[in-house]
């Protein structure tokens, strides 16, 4: 793997060398008389150079895909039967060892001899693998570039050649993101199904109890741990709910004001500003809500004898609502703004009064639109993660006093994934299923808003 | 009855009739420098009255020193080529150019004898007594009873829900519409017809029970039916209120108004009784417009 | 005329009653708009003012001037001057001597500790780097400045209190005598903190530093910017100017329209699963980081670019075509240097939103405890936000002015990159 800069260095070159010699055949076919040449010289060098490197980097990025887990495989072939049938998580450590005594680090324990054999085995490999991977691309390099050079003549159409190869290459980069799509589906579904395999979904969807701790030992009492996600579910809502009502509000106004009232000037001004607040990135948030927002909510409810939790859910809440709250003003300042001028001039043509105007006319007709930003903004809110990590609790508990710490699902993703987990336990395979609800409900709540939005677009093209 | 005020054109010079050479009044060469209306710009009883009016929009000067009144129960219908500066001194009536960034009217616009054009002057109860009409049909995305009722409710003119309905019922059948939409008066007036939907802004602006109305080319979006719906009302409404009508059919603007002024390249050139305008137009500009040579 | 004008009256009567009201609903509804304007900006305002309030002490370092003797016999007994022998000295002891020498009259094991804690355990390492880049100060009694334990340095920021009971406060009564005397001695003083941008993390908060996070940082940016610039603007270019209104490319299009609003850390998720699990590249390391920030760009560059695209006005490729020129010759050289820009600007933003990513990160394990600055992006690091994170979960108080730091650093990166779009956009703004 360390060599690879060293071939894709190689690669290019070679890869040059096909478009200087593509192109000096070109001029060689033509004997001189480039007229005569379907395309142009450099045509016929791109032809032979792309021939050259794409089939040779494919191999290459198969390759080191899939490196790994075929010498993995292989070596775990070779240990002793009593190793090779352990547990998947224990096989892990061992395969631990013996990459990090390939490497040369130190190893946890004393390495017994088939583990030391099976570290030459893995080395060997690793070279055998190095070697035909140099062998394998720089060939194909070779070959694909000949090939190509074989075929130049004057008449042969090498920059439709080369156009299609490009068109092939940007079709490629447009599947990408569906690939990431399909990828995120996949990775979660699965480790999702597997989750399911041992925890029931209906104790998943419908359980009331989160207690993810896993036993060391099976006899432990409690050992089971509990995945019912309902507290997690009810504590991202009620957070989600503080936000919003910090965030709906003051978003909203101060898309009308500025709409609407604001000279141009202000206007010119407060819109960036407000805009800042959608830049600044959310640990920074989630710094300012655990040091700043926590302590000064909870102190200012001391002051009136309230007991409010030190990471109370309304502290989370309103800092999450201030950062959405240019979501929420500048997506509804669109859709202000789409509302038609004939509207307002109809009503402040029979008197009524501006904000007589915005509420009773502007703001009716620019609901739908105004739903779908405040769908779009809690689904921002439900995904949103590092504010509630820093800010929020860890401990699950269904309640729906603002005051109290609770616990959201990005939080438990966080803390279930984050540390060194195995990754085959059902706590980290809960952080999955817990991903897949996320996904599939931002997801809901997208296409609703940005349906709603599009209708209430087309109301009034 | 405020009769004192009826000057005619004759007594100011400055008005003067005067019948230009055609050579001189013809379109492209209209000579700035010689303007002025030709025409009785006052009227024996007016409601409203506008004296050396005059509109900027930034460097663009649209109105140039108009003089120009709407008498009681009169239908006055303003034509002129298109960007000649009719809607915008139709604007001017209601101060709906206070909505536009960058237009600024200076100039006496009276209604009732008292100055609209006065820094306290709330445009609120002003525009309450000069409606307005659009050219697009423009019903709020409401039901049809909420529409008409918008007036009524943001003016407080309802002192209960019976009497709203009154004023709903009494203004829909006013416009002629009520026949057509007694049936569904919570159906959504945007999903009238076109010509359905204008009767229903008409409904709208006179439910509030206005003084002058202003219509801007009320009809260039209908069909001639709809179109003579809303002729034939027009002319019932002048019995109860002033309109203001801007028109570019000369046949509308001759069967429903009494009085015609003619605008041109932001001057008022004409004004006069329609059937006389129409007949034996004065000016040169005035006849060429309406024997359809340009415009 | 007089009949119809009755009823005219009486309405004007009743609007003219309710103007007093209405004129207040619209004073009230402006100020209400006035308000939600003024509290957005205030929040901006407060959480400035936080940050750097808390955060602006941490370019400035309390440092302790000593004099200390270079004892040839306690580093290098042999005289050779070999530099595994200097490399390994005891140089924590010739500190300590010249702190006792400092204060003579402190005995007992407890006070000599709390003697030699006042200064930071980093002192040593400075030591041995002057020595080993100058052998010859061997035998010399030199002047040094160090770095003050974190404690000394949040009392001399004024972050302790010195009134406050001894129990309650980290500096111990003898210790604040001592840092009086070196007061008086005008021995302890401030300096630019240098170490904040060439340490690593690290955890004694007075030899914290940001390089580390930094290099991680600007590695993942890299591999981002490498891979999702390429692959946005090829993905754009063909669904804006060669592709088939077909199914297929509605459904890229909606699809890159929901991943751009897929939360972030549904992203580490899939990089989780996927670039670490299933292909089995190491954790914690800018390619991985930087493979799953590609992901998560990749919409909003190809939003940016599609609209980059759009905004050449179709006269450009007819005009190219017109000559003679390929679709693609024409898009190539006519379109797509004129769309660069809008491209460009999009690809900054994006890469903002990429610098400024936490969540997805720490599912790939960018977030253990690495001392070492990163030299490539195989090596484990951690990233700007990351240590944020990191800091900010830290109890010792000084890690809260190290964070705020960090987090302006993270800002003005933020800040300058914003505005190399916003000057990319307005220099290449054009209007067709
Ligand atoms: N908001 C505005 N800003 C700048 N100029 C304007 C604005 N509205 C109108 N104008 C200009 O003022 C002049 C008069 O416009 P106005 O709309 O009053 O014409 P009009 O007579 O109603 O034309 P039409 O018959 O086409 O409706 C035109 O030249 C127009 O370009
Ligand atoms: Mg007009």
């Amino acid at each position: 793997m360390t060599q690879t800069p060293l071939l894709i260095v190689l690669l290019l070159t070679l890869s040059s060398l096909a478009y200087h010699f593509g192109r000096k055949r070109a001029f060689a076919v033509s004997g001189g008389r480039i007229r005569t040449l379907h395309s142009l010289p450099a045509y016929y060098g791109l032809y032979a150079a792309l021939w050259a490197v794409i089939p040779a980097l494919l191999v290459l990025a198969l390759w080191l895909a899939f490196e790994d887990s075929v010498i993995t495989r292989l070596v775990i072939a070779s240990l002793p039967p009593e190793t090779a049938t352990l547990a998947p998580s224990r096989l892990n450590l061992v395969l631990n060892d013996i990459r990090n005594l390939v490497v040369g680090n130190i190893v946890s324990s004393e390495p017994d001899a088939a583990i030391l054999a099976a570290a030459d085995r893995y080395r060997d490999l690793r070279g055998i693998s190095t070697t035909a991977l140099f062998a394998v691309t720089l060939g194909l390099a070779a070959i694909g570039g000949w090939f190509a050079y074989g075929r130049i003549r004057p008449e042969y159409r090498s920059r439709n050649a080369v156009e299609r190869i490009l068109k092939g290459i940007l079709i490629t980069c447009s599947t990408v993101a569906i690939l990431t799509t399909v990828g995120i589906v996949l990775s979660v579904l699965f480790e999702s199904v597997r989750f399911f395999q041992a925890v029931p979904i209906t104790d998943f969807l419908f359980g009331l109890d989160w207690s993810p701790q896993i036993a060391i030992r099976a006899d432990q009492a409690g050992s089971s741990g509990a995945f019912g996600a309902v507290p997690l579910f009810a504590g991202t809502m009620l957070i989600t709910l503080i936000a919003m009502s910090v965030a709906v509000p003051i978003g909203l106004m101060s898309a009308i004001y500025l709409a609407e009232y604001a000279s141009p000037r202000v206007r010119a001004i407060a819109k960036p500003l407000l805009e800042v607040l959608a830049g600044i990135p959310t640990v920074v948030y989630g710094f300012f809500a655990a040091l700043t927002v926590a302590p000064f909510i909870r102190e200012s409810g001391g002051l009136f004898g309230l007991d409010i939790a030190s990471e109370s859910a309304l502290a989370a809440g309103l800092v999450m609502g201030v950062m959405i709250i240019p979501f929420v003003s500048s997506l509804s300042d669109d859709v202000i703004n789409a509302v038609p001028q004939s509207l307002r001039d109809g009503a402040y043509g029979m008197g009524a009064t501006q904000s007589e105007t915005i509420r009773r006319v502007i703001f009716p007709a620019a609901l739908p639109g105004i739903v779908g930003a405040v769908l779009l903004a809690v689904s921002r809110a439900i995904g949103e993660t590092m504010i509630v990590v820093m800010a929020a609790g860890l401990a699950a508990k269904l309640t729906a006093n603002p005051f109290e710490a609770v616990t959201t699902v990005t939080v438990q993703i966080v803390t279930l994934l984050v540390g060194d987990q195995e990754f085959d336990s059902p706590k980290t395979l809960a952080a999955f299923a817990l991903g897949l609800v996320l996904f599939f409900v931002t997801l809901a709540l997208n296409v609703l808003a940005l349906y709603i939005v599009r209708k209430y677009r087309e109301q009034y093209e | 009855m405020e009769a004192q005020a009826s000057q005619f054109m004759a007594e100011n010079p400055e008005h003067a009739p005067a019948r230009r050479r055609p050579a001189e009044a013809d379109s492209a060469t209209y000579d700035r420098e010689h303007r002025g209306t030709v025409g009785e710009v006052r009227s024996e009883v007016p409601r409203m009255r506008c004296t050396a009016v005059n509109v900027h929009y930034g460097d663009k000067h649209a109105i140039r020193d108009v003089s120009l009144d709407v008498g009681k129960n009169e239908v006055l219908a303003m034509i002129g080529p298109s960007g000649c500066g009719k809607s915008t001194f139709l604007r001017c009536l209601n101060r709906m150019n206070d909505t536009v960034v960058g237009c600024r009217v200076s100039g006496e616009i009276l209604l009732d004898g008292k100055d609209i054009m006065a820094p306290d002057v709330d445009v609120v109860p002003l525009r309450a007594r000069v409606g307005m009409v659009f050219q697009k049909p423009n019903p709020f995305p409401k039901s049809i009873f909420e529409n008409v009722a918008f007036g009524p409710r943001i003016h407080g003119l309802a002192q209960s829900q019976a009497e709203l309905e009154e004023i709903v019922v009494s203004s829909l059948q006013k416009a002629n519409l009520w026949g057509e939409v007694k049936d569904r008066l919570a159906h959504p007036g945007t999903g009238l017809s076109g010509g359905q939907q204008q009767r229903l802004c008409i409904a709208r602006a006179i439910a509030i029970q206005p003084e002058v109305i202003l219509m801007d080319e009320p009809c260039s979006a209908l069909d001639p039916i709809s179109t003579a719906k809303i002729e034939q009302l027009i002319d019932e409404l002048r019995r109860n209120y002033s309109i203001c009508i801007v028109t570019h059919s000369m046949q509308q603007a001759a069967r429903v108004s009494q009085r015609t002024a003619y605008f041109h390249l932001g001057d008022l050139i004409e004004v006069g009784e329609t059937d006389r305008i129409f007949v034996k137009p004065q000016h040169q500009l005035t006849e060429d417009y309406i024997t359809g040579r340009f415009g | 005329m007089s009949e119809p004008s009755q009823p005219v009256r009486d309405s004007f009567a009743r609007v003219e009653a309710g103007m007093k009201r209405r004129r207040a609903a619209e004073r009230r509804f402006r100020f209400f708009g006035k308000c939600a304007v003024g509290l957005g900006l205030g929040f901006l305002v407060i959480l400035f003012v936080s940050i750097v309030g808390n955060g602006y002490s941490a370019f400035w370092q309390t440092r302790i001037t000593l004099e200390v003797t270079i004892d040839e016999a306690s580093i290098d007994p042999s005289g050779v001057r070999d530099p595994a022998v200097l490399q390994a000295a005891d140089y924590g002891a010739l500190i300590k001597q010249s702190m006792r020498e400092l204060f003579p009259d402190v005995s007992g094991r407890r006070n000599r500790i709390a003697l030699y804690g006042l200064v930071s355990n980093g002192a040593s390492f400075d030591l041995r780097d002057r020595i080993l880049a100058d052998p010859s100060l061997i035998g010399t009694t030199i002047s040094l400045s160090v770095a003050a334990d974190d404690d000394v340095d949040m009392l001399m920021k004024g972050h302790i209190d010195r009134g406050a009971p001894e129990a309650d406060r980290r500096i111990k009564d003898n210790q604040l005598a001592w840092i009086e005397k070196l007061e008086a001695d005008d021995r302890i003083g401030s300096a630019f903190n240098l170490d904040f941008f060439s340490n690593g993390d690290s955890r004694e908060p007075e030899l914290a530093g940001i390089r580390g996070a930094l290099m991680g940082s600007i590695y993942t940016l890299f591999v981002t910017l490498g891979l999702s610039f390429p692959l946005a603007v090829a993905a754009a270019v063909y669904l804006e100017e060669f592709a088939p209104k077909n199914r297929w490319t509605d459904l890229i299009e909606v699809n890159i329209n929901n991943l751009a609003a897929v939360p972030s850390i549904v992203f580490g998720l899939l990089g989780l699963a996927v670039f670490i699990n299933f292909f089995t590249l190491p954790r914690s390391a800018p390619i991985v980081g930087g493979l799953v920030l590609t992901l998560m760009t990749l919409p909003t560059i190809i939003i940016a670019s599609r609209a980059a695209l759009k905004s050449v006005p179709p006269s450009i490729r007819e005009g190219a075509l017109g000559v003679g020129a390929s679709p693609m010759q024409a898009v190539m050289y006519h379109v797509l240097p004129l769309a660069l820009p809008g491209m460009l600007t999009g690809t900054i933003i994006g890469m903002a939103q990429a610098l400024g990513e936490t969540a997805p990160l720490l599912m790939i394990g960018m977030v253990a405890f690495i001392a070492d600055v990163p030299a490539g992006v195989f090596d484990p690091a951690t990233a700007l936000p990351v240590q944020i994170y990191l800091w900010a979960d830290s109890p010792e108080r000084a890690y809260v002015e190290k964070t705020s730091a960090a987090i302006i650093v993270l800002l003005l990166f933020l800040a300058a990159m914003n505005a190399l779009a916003v000057l990319l956009r307005r220099r290449f703004e054009r209007r067709w």
